[in-house]
């Protein structure tokens, strides 16, 4: 044996040498995710192929057919499911539209010198902390309701008629709680883009004698782009999910009821129909994936970014 | 940057009152939006008639934070929600940082081949609806009695959290100097070490913000609670449901049940505020 063979020999022993010594680390976490997420993602397509209903719930069990596409027949013609569709997008659309419109303006108050900064930075993150059970529950019973709210108080002092909020307004109302706890969450990342903002080069345009509006305009806008792309996408990623505002204000009254909430009441919240509940999900999954795409392009754009730094 | 930096362009005086008016903007934006937390914290110390009224006639105590403490046979319990909320919150944190910070390790500092498409397959399991799996997990949670038990909460707020944990972690690893990684690898220091004396150093700001993400996410996570736990599994969520009263006057009992249930992570997220702008940044731009 050479020496060559035998340095050859020592780095084939390198715990790093080969790729699947270097995949060992990952792999724990990937088959996690695999057996917890993607798993029953695979069963629910096949209930989607039956007619699989919760057997206490009916007074003669029937055993479970297989029903081949006939729930996605079904599925396209029922103008619930496509109301719950166009609820989810005006939801989702507005609420991360206007946080991100807040966080903004917020972020670039709080990026000034000012007294109490530290204080009032403070006093804006809470809703994001706060647990959104008990956000929903504090704008229903403080805010919002005819026999105690303070909007309704508001309005009577100054002479007008009270207001429905909930229940002649679900929408606006469940977007009204959505966007005060994710403004926060936009204001964050929003505060993150401006504090790394290169200072040399703000003192450069400041020295040539620029208008504070244009290096607004044509340093800090360009620069925060990619952090409202990253807000957009982790605000829907959440928003579009939203589940926890709509259970505890409205119970998915027209007009309020968005996807998840919508298959959630066909199955384990009271339909117990898996089979055809399992179908719209699935729709609601290849739905996701193609906004998915898109975001995750975004995602491919800022780790370009990072690589090219 | 701060503003003094800025406004070169303009007078002293300008400047100062720029900076006041800026100051009061805020401090009124700060104020409206923490208005109802702060009259729901007012809440809980009134009479129930004082908060179904909204008015202070009959002075402040902690009796509601006594009434909501003291547990009442046949209901949830102040200790049992607390206590499975402690357990799932801080298993589950543990599990995902033990399970990300290795990933992490593997798509930062020693990448393995396709590394960006692994991180992606992570993110994207964030987009699959939750409602798209909840069935087949309730079936089978069903089918193995983990229904109202802790074990299947715990299990499933580390798949929730552990993407974002792995995205985080990615990027705080990425900033550790390569030289200090390559001098501890000539040293032959084995991963293990190489993690605890140069990067987890490095990067343990950046770790505390990501598990105190999903100590949050953890703790306020309501839908898989209330579907697989309503038994004695219960969490704080469904604790600070259960004060909603259909009968009677409860404003003020639940405004002291949602201020107890709020604090822990509030507080947590105060502390590390500074640290959540970075983090959340996920590093992602340097």
């Amino acid at each position: 044996m050479t020496a060559a063979d035998a340095t050859r020999k020592g780095k084939a022993g390198d715990p790093f040498s080969s790729p699947w010594r270097r995949r060992l680390p990952l792999l724990p976490a990937l088959i996690f995710t695999i057996l917890v997420t993607q798993l029953p993602f695979l069963v629910s397509i096949y209930y989607s192929l039956t007619d699989l209903k919760d057997k206490t719930q009916s007074l003669i069990p029937q055993p479970t057919r297989f029903v081949g596409l006939e729930n996605y027949r079904t599925l396209l013609s029922n103008p619930f499911f496509r109301d719950a569709m166009w609820t989810s997008v005006k939801m989702t659309v507005l609420s991360v539209l206007l946080s991100l419109i807040f966080g903004t303006a917020f972020a670039l108050l709080l990026d000034r010198k000012f007294l109490g900064q530290g204080l009032v930075r403070t006093l804006l993150i809470t809703p994001f902390l706060v647990m959104p059970v008990v956000a929903a529950l504090i704008w229903k019973q403080q805010m919002f309701s005819s026999l105690f709210g303070l909007l309704n108080k508001a309005l009577e002092f100054f002479g007008l008629d009270s207001v429905q909020f909930i229940s002649d307004h679900p929408l606006a109302s469940i977007v009204t709680v959505l966007v005060w706890q994710w403004t926060p969450f936009m204001m964050l990342i929003m505060l993150a883009g401006l504090q790394s903002q290169p200072a040399d080069i703000l003192e450069a345009a400041n020295v040539d004698g620029a208008k504070p509006f244009g290096i607004f305009r044509q340093l800090t806008i360009p620069h925060l782009r990619r952090y409202l792309e990253l807000g957009a996408l982790l605000g829907s990623i959440y928003i579009i999910q939203a589940f926890d505002a709509i259970d505890v204000m409205t119970g998915g009254a027209p007009g309020s009821k968005n996807v998840p909430y919508f298959v959630y009441q066909e199955s384990i919240g009271g339909g117990f129909r898996y089979g055809s509940a399992s179908a719209y999900a699935i729709v609601v999954v290849f739905a996701s994936i193609i906004i998915a795409t898109f975001a995750l392009r975004v995602l491919s754009g800022l780790l370009k970014d990072e690589e090219r730094a | 940057m701060s503003g003094q930096e800025r406004g070169t362009t303009l007078g002293v005086g300008e400047r100062r009152a720029g900076r006041i008016a800026v100051g009061v903007v805020a401090w009124v934006v700060g104020l409206v939006w923490i208005f109802p937390v702060a009259w729901t914290v007012f809440t809980s110390f009134k009479t129930e008639q004082d908060a179904t009224a909204q008015t202070l006639t009959q002075g402040l105590s902690l009796d509601r934070y006594r009434e909501v403490s003291s547990s009442t046979e046949g209901t949830l319990s102040l200790a049992t929600a607390l206590s499975n909320s402690l357990f799932v919150v801080l298993v589950s944190t543990t599990l995902v940082m033990l399970l990300a910070v290795p990933t992490a390790y593997a798509l930062a500092i020693r990448r393995v081949p396709k590394w960006r498409d692994i991180l992606f397959f992570f993110i994207s399991t964030k987009f699959l609806p939750v409602v798209a799996s909840i069935f087949p997990i309730y079936v089978y949670a069903e089918k193995w009695n983990l229904i109202g038990t802790r074990t299947i909460l715990v299990v499933l707020y580390t798949a929730m959290n552990l993407p974002l944990a792995v995205w985080m972690i990615r990027s705080f690893f990425m900033e550790v100097p390569r030289e200090l990684i390559e001098a501890a690898e000539i040293d032959g220091t084995k991963l293990i070490n190489q993690l605890r004396s140069v990067i987890m150093p490095i990067s343990a700001p950046g770790l505390a913000a990501t598990a105190l993400l999903c100590v949050i996410f953890a703790w306020n996570e309501y839908f898989y609670a209330i579907q697989l736990n309503f038994a004695s599994g219960s969490t704080m969520p469904q604790w600070v449901i259960g004060n909603v009263d259909t009968r009677g006057n409860f404003l003020a009992k639940l405004s002291a049940a949602s201020v107890i249930a709020c604090l822990p992570v509030v507080l947590a997220g105060w502390i590390a505020q500074k640290r959540m702008i970075r983090g959340l940044s996920m590093g992602a731009i340097k």
